[in-house]
C-alpha cells in the first residue's frame, strides 16, 4: 500500500474559528489535509480504508453521529471496488483519497475493473426486491452522503462522495 | 472484531447471542453457517439477539434477510431481539423493519413464537 499525506495550515480559517468553539473543533478547523492511498484488492484493504475514513472524519470535526455513516459509505464503495470492480484481482489496485475543502469532505474511490451498469441496479426498497440478500450498498451510500457521483473510467469506475460538515451555529 | 455466536435453548426456542460485526468477510459467513446448521438440525424457531452487534454493513443486512428467508422457507420463524440504535436506523432506512418481527424483551419474544 502506498501512502501520501499532505497537511497544511490555514491561519485565516484558524483565526476565525478560535472563539467559542470546543478544542476538538478548533483543532479540526486549523488544518486542511488530504490523504491518498493505493491498495491491494482485498477485504483487509477495505477494513483499512474504513478505519482511515473514520479517523479522518473525526479529525475533520464531523458530528460523532455522522462519522460512522461516512465510514460506512466509504466501506461500501471500497467493497464495490474490490469485489465488483477489480474482482479481488492480485494485479489490480484500487485508489482512495480523502480531502477537506472548506466544510466539505470529498472522498474519491476508483478501481480498474470491468465496471457496473449503475442504471441496472434494482431498487432495494421495491417490494419485489426487499427480500434480496444483496443490492443495498449503493443505496446506503446515497442515504448517508450529500452527493454521490459516478464516472466511467477506461477501464474502471470512479465514485466521488461529498459530505458537508454542519457548523455548530447551524445546530442552534 | 469478528462476530461471535453463542447458542442456547429457551423453552424450545433457539436463541443466538451474536456479538461483534456482521460484515462482508467477518460475520456474514459465520451467521450463514450457524443458521444452516440449525435448519439441518430441525431447530427452526430462532431468535437472533443483536444486542452486542456493534456494526452491520450492507452484506450483514443481506445476511439477516437471507437468514430470515431460509428459516421461513424451511417452515420456521426467525425474529430479532435487542437492536442497537445503529442497527435500528439501518433497518428503518432500508425498510427492513417491515420484514422482521423485532422484539426488545426476551421473555415476550420467546412466548411470541408459534408452538
Amino acid at each position: 500500500m502506498q501512502w501520501f499525506l499532505d497537511i497544511g495550515r490555514d491561519a485565516k480559517h484558524t483565526a476565525n474559528t478560535k472563539r467559542n468553539t470546543p478544542k476538538w473543533r478548533r483543532l479540526a478547523d486549523s488544518i486542511t489535509s488530504r490523504i491518498e492511498m493505493t491498495l491491494d484488492s482485498t477485504l483487509e484493504s477495505v477494513s483499512k480504508v474504513e478505519q482511515e475514513a473514520e479517523h479522518f472524519a473525526e479529525r475533520a470535526g464531523f458530528d460523532p453521529d455522522e462519522v460512522p455513516h461516512i465510514a460506512m459509505a466509504v466501506r461500501e464503495c471500497a467493497i464495490n471496488a474490490v469485489m465488483h470492480g477489480n474482482a479481488y484481482s492480485e494485479t489490480k489496485k484500487f485508489h482512495v483519497s480523502f480531502a477537506m475543502e472548506e466544510d466539505v469532505m470529498k472522498i474519491v474511490v476508483s478501481d480498474s475493473g470491468q465496471g457496473v451498469d449503475l442504471d441496472s441496479l434494482p431498487d432495494p426498497l421495491a417490494p419485489e426486491n426487499i427480500l434480496r440478500g444483496s443490492g443495498r450498498g449503493i443505496f446506503l451510500v446515497k442515504a448517508f452522503m450529500d452527493d454521490v457521483h459516478f464516472r466511467k473510467l477506461d477501464p474502471g469506475t470512479e465514485v466521488t462522495l461529498t459530505k458537508r460538515r454542519v457548523s455548530e451555529q447551524a445546530d442552534h | 472484531m469478528s462476530m461471535k455466536v453463542n447458542t442456547r435453548q429457551v423453552d424450545g426456542i433457539t436463541v443466538l447471542d451474536l456479538s461483534g460485526r456482521i460484515t462482508l468477510g467477518e460475520g456474514s459467513v459465520t451467521l450463514r453457517d450457524a443458521i444452516r446448521d440449525l435448519i439441518n438440525k430441525d431447530q427452526k424457531s430462532i431468535l437472533l439477539n443483536l444486542g452486542d452487534v456493534s456494526y452491520l454493513d450492507s452484506s450483514g443486512l443481506g445476511e439477516l434477510v437471507t437468514a430470515y428467508t431460509s428459516v421461513k422457507n424451511a417452515g420456521g420463524e426467525l425474529k430479532l431481539l435487542n437492536l442497537t440504535k445503529k442497527v435500528q436506523d439501518l433497518l428503518q432506512i432500508t425498510k427492513l423493519y417491515t420484514v422482521f418481527d423485532v422484539k426488545d424483551d426476551e421473555a415476550s419474544a420467546i412466548s411470541s413464537f408459534t408452538k
